[in-house]
């Protein structure tokens, strides 16, 4: 399982990749949408993490940029705001939706349900 | 507690409460100037009415006066000029009617005077003088027969013209009379002369039976100004009279006279004689009833500005208390409308400040986990320099968490009215800085330019960041993402200082530009506005003192200017701190 984490608080996601790591799971992570893109195009990633508002490209907006690059691709929203709009928007585009913060456990829960949902 | 204390209007001390939007008036300069402007619109018409109506009344009685006195001397002219001229016409008979010869004779002569006097009446005596002056026959109380009347003007002036009627002298008898002489001729063509004297008591009668008002006197006068007939005030006969007598009086005339307490004086010469009657009025006495009707008529204009004053009192109390009672209804309201858009200020600030919290705080959950992910999955314990960089990231995370919620403090803090020194572009960055993260996401660039030399101002710092948090979430609804915001601190004049909020985003139809500080008038209803964020910021500027202004253009962008005063202003404004 190869993971992609996207989120403009780099000191935020570079620690999660870390925590992710340490369970044994290949996380990278980008800090905008660009690096992202080059990311998704340099590596066969099966599951993106995505924070919805970033400045520049919005996590819906790089999600639909992300999926045009690589087809059948997974994605979980992650949001500070919680607001009503991001869960509907979240909950409709993508196969989770988490609240910051996370916690490891839901996270990687909202991962196992991703994925299983792709293979199903 | 005195009377004036029960009945002092509500408005008379001003709003009680002294909260914002206290009231839009000063009251008591409203009801002054009710006062002043209803009592002169009401008074002066009436006070000039009245000045005119005395006036023209006056003048209308005095004339009223003046013509009375015309009719009163015409009448006693004419009446003393019948009076004479019937005495010569029937003296005139009787020296034509009888011979010289048998008027010669004492009894002949006094039985013709007692016809005359039976006829006629006003004959003293009578006498016969021949054409060289002697009178030849008299009847009467003085003893005349005898003398020699030739040199005598009266006798000259019978001769020359056929009659004369004298004015009152003493005579060879030394007692004032008047006299009356006719010439006629015999039928030998000599001329003699009858002479009778005029009981001058007579004249005094008909003077005497004139209606003349109170303190009114009639007499008569020779060209000379001599009194030929006892006067009332003026003297006795033969005294000069002691007020002036026209040159010419041959007309009747009527003079006024200031002097001795107003007079009325009337003229008029009895024709064919050297006298002049004379009709003398007081005029305190004449213009009585008019001193009646003034005072009635002063009263009357008392007793209406009586009236007026204390129904424009009335009025003007009740309208400015009735004004005063719907400004204060509308304060309240406004005040609670007021309260109400800073709670939803806080609520919308709250949701964001919310997400920019959970930042910080993802980043502390993230930190502590990796730490305790490191001991937990590591074989080796972490060494103590990477701790220390998780620790460090999380104090300052924790730091970045501190000052946004000082920030919101800062905001909740200033509820309630608080005059201080305020600087403009350090609440301008402190408002904007709720809405960087927006504006981050939204891609709109954000600018603050102050100009250095723009002072501090004494005002209430929370309605400074209400108003400008206001105008800023306004430009933020309606820019487009990518939209650029500017704000401008600059001085515009030496007494004040403006803030400038300026968006490219979608403008303001001009049809609306009129309107939209109008309570309720939303042009964003459909999206939840209320109406009331412009039209509460419009309150909140005038309570501070201060303007605000608009400048929009359709597709283009608005500019909202808001100005404050550096100086106190007299109605409480804030004031500067340079």
């Amino acid at each position: 399982m190869r993971l992609l984490l996207v989120d403009d608080e780099a000191e935020l996601v570079s620690a999660l990749a870390e925590r992710l790591n340490l369970r044994g799971i290949e996380a990278d992570y980008a800090t905008d949408g660009d690096a992202a893109a080059d990311k998704v195009r340099a590596n066969a990633y099966d599951l993106a993490v995505l924070d919805m508002k970033m400045p520049g490209l919005s996590g819906l907006d790089l999600k639909k940029k992300l999926q045009r690059l690589r087809p059948g691709m997974r994605f979980i929203f992650m949001t500070g705001h919680g607001s009503e709009e991001d869960f509907r928007a979240g909950s409709a585009e993508a196969a989770g939706y988490l609240v910051k913060p996370v916690r490891i456990e839901a996270l990687l829960a909202a991962v196992e349900a991703a994925l299983a949902a792709g293979r199903s | 507690m005195g009377i004036f204390h029960r009945l002092r209007p509500e408005f008379w001390n001003g709003a009680a409460d002294g909260g914002p939007y206290r009231s839009l008036f000063n009251y008591r300069r409203v009801w002054r100037l009710s006062v002043l402007l209803l009592a002169a619109v009401t008074l002066t018409p009436l006070c000039i009415m009245t000045v005119i109506d005395f006036n023209v009344t006056k003048q209308a009685v005095t004339q009223e006066n003046l013509h009375r006195t015309t009719i009163t001397t015409s009448n006693t002219r004419r009446t003393l000029s019948y009076f004479l001229d019937e005495r010569l016409a029937a003296l005139n008979f009787a020296a034509r009617a009888e011979s010289s010869r048998a008027l010669a004779s004492q009894e002949r002569l006094a039985a013709v005077l007692a016809d005359l006097k039976a006829a006629f009446g006003g004959f003293m005596d009578l006498g016969l003088i021949d054409a060289s002056g002697r009178q030849i026959a008299y009847v009467g109380p003085y003893d005349l027969l005898g003398i020699d009347y030739s040199t005598q003007e009266w006798f000259t002036r019978t001769m020359a013209s056929g009659s004369y009627i004298s004015d009152v002298f003493l005579g060879f008898r030394n007692v004032p009379h008047m006299i009356i002489a006719v010439r006629a001729e015999t039928p030998g063509g000599a001329a003699f002369v009858l002479r009778a004297s005029v009981d001058t008591q007579r004249i005094n009668d008909i003077l005497a039976g004139i209606d003349l008002s109170g303190g009114g006197d009639a007499f008569l006068i020779n060209r000379d100004g001599v009194l030929q007939t006892v006067s009332r005030s003026h003297g006795s006969v033969f005294e000069r009279l002691n007020i002036p007598v026209p040159d010419n009086p041959d007309r009747t005339e009527v003079h006024e006279i200031p002097d001795d307490g107003g007079l009325i004086i009337g003229y008029a010469s009895i024709e064919r004689t050297p006298l002049v009657l004379m009709v003398v009025k007081r005029q305190t006495e004449l213009m009585r009833p008019w001193y009646a009707m003034r005072f009635n008529l002063v009263g009357f204009l008392g007793a209406s500005i009586l009236v007026i004053l204390v129904v424009i009192l009335g009025v003007a109390t009740y309208m400015v208390e009735k004004i005063f009672h719907a400004d204060q209804t509308r304060a309240k309201t406004m005040e609670q409308m007021e309260h109400t858009n800073r709670m939803a200020s806080i609520g919308r600030l709250a949701a964001g400040v919310a997400h920019e919290i959970n930042n910080p705080l993802a980043i502390i959950n993230e930190k502590a986990g990796l730490m305790q992910d490191l001991i937990r999955f590591s074989k080796e314990p972490p060494p103590p320099e990477r701790v220390s960089g998780l620790v460090d990231s999380i104090l300052a995370s924790v730091e970045r968490a501190g000052a946004i919620t000082k920030r919101l403090l800062s905001f909740a803090r200033h509820l309630e009215v608080h005059i201080e020194a305020v600087n403009l572009r350090k609440v301008a960055e402190e408002v904007l800085s709720f809405l960087t993260k927006e504006a981050e996401y939204r891609r709109i660039s954000v600018d603050v330019a102050a100009d250095p030399a723009v002072p501090d101002i004494e005002s209430d710092r929370g309605k400074i960041q209400q108003i400008l948090l206001n105008l800023v979430n306004n430009a933020f609804q309606a820019m487009d993402d990518g939209g650029s915001l500017r704000l401008r601190v600059f001085r515009p004049d030496p007494e004040s200082v403006a803030v400038a909020v300026a968006d490219n985003g979608c403008g303001i139809p001009a049809a609306d530009v009129k309107r939209i500080f109008e309570p309720f008038f939303s042009t964003k209803k459909k999206k939840g506005g209320t109406g009331l964020g412009l039209s509460i910021t419009y309150g909140l500027v005038q309570e501070l003192g201060g303007t605000l202004a608009v400048d929009s253009e359709l597709g283009h962008g608005s500019t909202f200017t808001v100005t404050f005063p550096l100086a106190k202003g007299d109605d409480g404004a804030p004031a500067a701190r340079g």
